[in-house]
């Protein structure tokens, strides 16, 4: 049993600190949500957390099981109860780190928040974890009541209610499946997220590319351009309000920021030139991007409030793709100055730069995770005719390839670090697949067509 | 305005023509520039037409792989558009840069520029006003030849001499 086994990964956080980040979150969430009474949302009715916790162990390069659990139907309501229990069971599968057991092996049907479940029932089809609970219209509310149980344990370890408008089904089972993932894994959830992404369709010469957000799992997807211009590499700000992005809609082509809610757009900038490659600093004040001159791309900010702007790096070469580490100061970028597109780590504003990719090949597209604990900077890199996914720490050493293959491109993180989606190419249609950092899990995104660049939104708030 | 129209309606007939020319065989960067001299049916360009600088002259030119050097051939295609805009002024051209799938989007996006930028500046340099040229870069988004191989990418790579229409 994988019940007394700790993190490898994860040693800087402690449960206290995940469990008071976690805390603050959801209740901010549900406040935000609903506005409803902060009694209504939090935990309730907690048992002691068992001695030796059930949580998974995922390290890179040792041998990796996904845990096996089981979703029953939730309580209440039986088509929201279903529903719910679908949603969170396919969230913690398509994580990679569990295996939800078939429910047609299952004793019992629904297991209710309001019950101890029988072990018994649950330990005779090896299932070591349960995630039960009940789904229930309250005043204009839908409200859901989770527990998860160590089966072999015989112990809570989780008991959370969350509630929310009956057209926010969706993401209330995702903010659901976060709570028993955080829970088993010891990492923040990333379910309850967006992803934007650009959506292919028509034939490979002539591509109509529009912009796209979809909840991470592929659901709900929404257009924000028709298609008559060419738009390249959205970028979610870290309020998830905004997108900045590429498009060839006015002649040049230039970096443009939209409103997600309302779809206006705003040119970034007065340039003479064509700009491209934009990225958020993680305060939302800044922009960084890549200015053409001539043969030449360099990388500037702009502050978004005073609109004043700087250059950051100089010369002969093309340096593109920034990316911002999560505290701010320092930017990731690629750059063809040594000869070859390799990455090199600046401070943000600008001066000299650190080569940090040394490894056989070419390296581009770096993005810095988001979490500050575990330090880790993606990537696509060229090697031999095979365009890799992989992942190294931020002072280059550590390289990880996650997965490799004809073409594999431009890797963007979950808002908990633990994962990276990007694009894959086969026989001429892109569509977004999903890695997690340990090289374990490997797994399709459903989109509608065809799909590229996808940009990870931060946890909705 | 009318004439703006037509010349829409030429570039995508040279682009097509070219992608078929392209799937019909494996043919080198010189054959199929060539080719495209005879299956446009030279004879029946107007002189100083659309036609007339796509297939008389060659409006692209092709490079190695992450390069924007220009080979000896895209030269002598240049000298060739150079030659020929001196006789007709009437037109400002776009120089488009582009890149095979074989690189990162955002970098290809900057090797069209650079592609687009050498030719452009070849143009000039044989005496072409400056004022007449503009460039865009594509990068990998409008490959003309589709497949997963190099005969397919080294079409791809290339700086096309777009006509715009009279000054």
């Amino acid at each position: 049993m994988p019940s007394n086994v700790t993190i490898a990964t994860d040693p800087a956080a402690s449960p206290e600190t995940r469990r008071a980040r976690r805390g603050r979150r959801l209740r901010a969430l549900a406040l935000a949500l609903l506005g409803l009474a902060a009694g209504l949302a939090g935990t309730f009715g907690a048992s002691p957390p068992a001695a030796a916790q059930l949580k998974i162990t995922v390290t890179p390069g040792a041998a990796f099981q996904p845990m096996p659990i089981a979703v029953p139907t939730f309580t209440g309501d039986p088509q929201l109860g279903a529903q719910v229990a679908q949603i969170v069971a396919q969230d913690l599968k398509t994580s990679g780190y569990f295996t939800v057991l078939d429910p047609a092996s299952y004793l019992e049907r629904s297991v209710g928040a309001d019950v101890t479940p029988n072990f018994n029932n649950w330990r005779g089809i090896n299932a070591q974890a349960l995630v039960a609970g009940t789904v229930t219209h309250q005043g204009g509310q839908i409200v859901a009541q989770v527990r998860v149980w160590d089966v072999f344990g015989g112990s809570q370890l989780v008991g959370s209610q969350f509630a929310t408008s009956p057209d926010n089904v969706r993401r209330l089972a995702h903010i659901v499946a976060d709570a028993a993932y955080s829970q088993l894994t010891g990492f923040k959830g990333f379910f309850d997220s967006r992803v934007a992404f650009v959506d292919e369709s028509g034939p490979k010469s002539n591509r109509v590319k529009k912009l796209a957000i979809m909840d991470w799992d592929g659901a709900n997807v929404r257009y924000l351009t028709r298609g008559q211009e060419l738009v390249l590499t959205p970028r979610f700000s870290p309020s998830s309000q905004q997108l900045a992005y590429m498009s060839y809609g006015a002649g040049d082509p230039k970096v443009f920021i939209l409103n997600v809610a309302s779809g206006a757009r705003q040119l970034v900038g007065d340039f003479p030139s064509m700009t491209f490659s934009p990225r958020f600093s993680p305060d939302g004040g800044t922009l960084v991007f890549s200015m053409q001159k001539e043969g030449d791309a360099n990388i500037f900010s702009m502050n978004l409030g005073g609109r004043a702007v700087q250059q950051l790096t100089s010369g002969a070469s093309i340096d593109t793709s920034p990316s911002f580490s999560p505290d701010g100061s320092q930017i990731v970028f690629e750059s063809d100055r040594g000869g070859t597109q390799q990455l090199y780590v600046m401070a943000r504003g600008g001066g000299a730069a650190r080569r940090i990719s040394f490894g056989s090949g070419r390296y581009g597209t770096p993005v810095w995770s988001p979490d500050p604990d575990n330090p880790f900077i993606a990537f696509t890199k060229q090697e031999g005719g095979s365009f890799k996914i992989g992942v190294m720490k931020p002072d280059g050493t550590g390289e990880r390839i996650l997965t490799e293959g004809f073409h594999n491109e431009g890797p963007t993180w979950a808002p908990n670090g633990r994962y990276v989606m990007f694009f894959r190419e086969e026989g001429g249609q892109s569509g977004l697949w999903l890695a997690d950092v340990t090289g374990h899990v490997l797994t399709r995104v459903p989109t509608p067509a065809g799909a590229s660049d996808p940009s990870w939104s931060p946890l909705t708030k | 305005m009318w004439s703006e129209l037509g010349l829409i309606r030429g570039a995508k007939f040279a682009a097509v023509l070219a992608t078929s020319l392209t799937l019909a065989a494996c043919a080198s960067q010189q054959d199929n520039a060539a080719g495209m001299g005879g299956a446009g049916g030279a004879g029946a360009a107007t002189p100083g037409s659309q036609q007339d600088f796509v297939v008389n002259v060659g409006d692209r030119v092709f490079f190695t792989v992450d390069s924007s050097d220009l080979t000896s051939e895209a030269r002598s295609i240049l000298d060739r558009q150079a030659v020929w805009l001196a006789k007709y002024p009437r037109y400002t051209v776009t120089v488009e840069g582009h890149a095979d799938e074989r690189g990162t989007r955002e970098y290809n996006i900057a090797l069209g520029a650079r592609r687009s930028t050498s030719a452009r500046d070849y143009l000039i340099a044989r005496g072409v006003a400056s004022t007449r040229l503009k460039t865009i870069s594509y990068g990998k988004e409008r490959p003309v030849a589709v497949c997963d191989a190099e005969n397919c990418w080294n079409q791809n790579r290339r700086a096309v001499t777009v006509l715009n229409g009279t000054n």
